[in-house]
């Protein structure tokens, strides 16, 4: 039960890993990144039930922060780069 | 382990530096998935924390001031490869005759885990033998590392401050002002954010967690606040003199612990001559070098990123 | 009655994995990047509710448990959402213009009013 939960959370995981290196724009990249969080907050809390330890929902709370933290880090590099453009070699 | 090598190599390989810090960003947050699947939850804890969010912070700011894109190598570095490379082969040479990893005829598992997991209980009776292992047995190596992040703390301080004028500052408007509904959600976040950090700090004996944990916690709720509502008002919020002080003040917690118990008759660093009873001299010193270890690290923490948010401003009026 | 409760769990993290894989599927057949985190947003949150509410049934005693996992499903209720407001908000000031059918010409005159001109060279940096 909690295995057939944690393999579809993977999955999704992994799907969204594949548009973080597809995406076309950038605002896609950042989407799967968060996504990708979320279900690592998810996939922990399912992994702490199915291994018995309970003690790993500390852990996924605090990545639920970090994965908040980091997405409003992101947002504030680009707005901060964007004024300027400065030099952009593709 | 295919996950790590294949992020590790497109670290290496790749010019956008912002891909890079999102690179190590998952590198990390894939060791700490990792080190849970090893049931080591203390650290998978830690490594979520720091690794996968105060290091990537820490590096998006830095790249905020230095550009988007490396620029092309001129030349390759033939002669330092070479050396890297040498050095790697003898380090993979010395480890050949260590035991194997994990297995059960080290000196470390045969005598001295047993003995920690054993005694533990006896001497210092708390449920976490991660914490009673980092704070009391290795009490020592715990305090060098507080002075590690301490030293870091100066070294960064002593960087970056050195040319710093207090006029060229309070210009630039506040970042992200217009997301009203970030900083009314961030307004309820943040003290849940810190009661959650205390949580970690002081129910370290009993769960994970402990000093360094609720001190990244605690600094990255600070962080989220300068973030949203600006480094200026920031800084008056959590006056930057008086954090630089406590940064100081916790690694004098921790060494005075230690000089106590020296006073009353004990070895450096032995708690059990803190009170009349040696379980509750144990107790009490690993809570307060606790306290010690996440206030230096919340204040490090955060001073290194009010210290690069401040240089941001300054270089965008310099090379307006 | 445990029955019914671990089976209601077990139809809970269920329908909880199917939603967040629908979600992630969802993310790469959507045309467009507004719609695509629509869905990966709004998937997000709910199938993660319903996994962590499945969890909640399932524990036996432990309150400190049944907080932590309470705490979490608040948190992710508060901040997932909020996120992709403010990513949606960086992208609209970014440049980036969701692709509509037959309303183009009132929706960009309505964006344009507040939002300002699409600068196109940065698009195309973005591309």
């Amino acid at each position: 039960m909690f295995l057939a939960a944690a393999i579809a959370i993977l999955v999704a995981m992994a799907l969204a890993l594949v548009r973080a290196f597809m995406g076309p724009t950038l605002y896609d990249r950042i989407l799967s990144v968060n996504v990708f969080g979320t279900k690592t907050v998810l996939f922990i809390a399912v992994l702490g039930f199915l291994m018995g330890r309970p003690e790993f929902l500390d852990i996924a709370l605090v990545y639920a922060l970090i994965n908040f933290i980091a997405i409003i880090a992101v947002l504030r590099f680009f707005e901060y780069k964007h004024p300027d453009s400065s030099e952009v070699k593709e | 382990m295919a996950f790590l090598a294949i992020t590790a190599l497109s670290l290496a390989f790749t010019k956008d530096l912002f891909a890079s810090v999102m690179f190590t960003g998952i590198y990390s947050l894939l060791s700490a998935a990792f080190f849970v699947l090893m049931d080591a939850v203390d650290v998978a804890f830690t490594e979520a924390a720091v690794g996968a969010g105060i290091s990537t912070i820490l590096m998006l700011t830095t790249i905020t001031m230095t550009g988007r894109y490396e620029n092309n190598k001129k030349y390759h570095p033939k002669i330092a490869l070479t050396v890297v490379v040498i050095t790697g082969i003898m380090l993979i040479f010395g480890t050949v005759d260590m035991p194997a990893f994990g297995s059960d005829t080290a000196p470390a598992q045969v005598h001295v885990a047993p003995y920690y997991i054993m005694q533990s209980g006896e001497d210092i009776d708390i449920p976490n033998i991660v914490t009673s292992v980092l704070a009391s047995y290795r009490g020592f190596d715990t305090f060098g590392e507080v002075v590690v992040v301490f030293t870091a703390l100066v070294g960064v301080l002593g960087l970056l401050e050195f040319s710093r004028k207090e006029s060229e500052l309070g210009n630039a408007p506040a970042p992200m002002s217009q997301h009203k509904v970030l900083r009314i959600v961030s307004k309820i976040l943040i003290p849940a954010i810190m009661l959650f950090a205390l949580y970690v700090q002081f129910h370290g004996e009993y769960s994970p967690g402990g000093g360094f944990q609720a001190g990244v916690i605690f600094a990255s709720s600070i962080i989220l606040y300068a973030m949203l509502f600006g480094v200026e008002q920031a800084s008056k919020a959590v006056s930057m003199p008086v954090t630089k002080v406590l940064a100081a003040l916790g690694v004098l917690i921790y060494g005075s612990v230690g000089v106590v118990s020296m006073l009353n008759g004990g070895n450096f660093l032995n708690y059990s001559v803190l009170a009349e009873n040696d379980i509750t001299g144990q107790h009490v010193g690993i809570i307060i070098i606790e306290l010690g270890v996440g206030i230096t690290v919340a204040t490090a923490m955060i001073l290194i990123f009010l210290t690069f948010a401040r240089r941001i401003g300054k270089n965008s009026e310099e090379t307006a | 009655m445990s029955i019914f409760i671990d089976s209601l769990s077990w139809a809970l993290l269920l329908l909880g994995g199917f939603i967040c894989v629908s979600g992630a599927i969802g993310m790469h057949r959507f045309p467009d990047f507004f719609s695509r985190m629509h869905a990966a947003s709004v998937t997000d949150t709910l199938g993660g509710g319903l996994v962590l509410v499945g969890l909640m049934l399932q524990v036996e005693g432990q309150y400190i448990v049944l907080i932590k996992l309470i705490l979490i499903v608040l948190f992710i209720f508060l901040t997932s959402p909020t996120a992709s407001h403010a990513l949606a908000k960086a992208a609209l000031h970014g440049g980036l213009r969701p692709k509509l059918g037959s309303n183009q010409e009132e929706q960009d005159e309505d964006v344009l009013r507040s939002f300002g001109p699409v600068k196109s060279e940065d698009t195309k940096n973005k591309e």
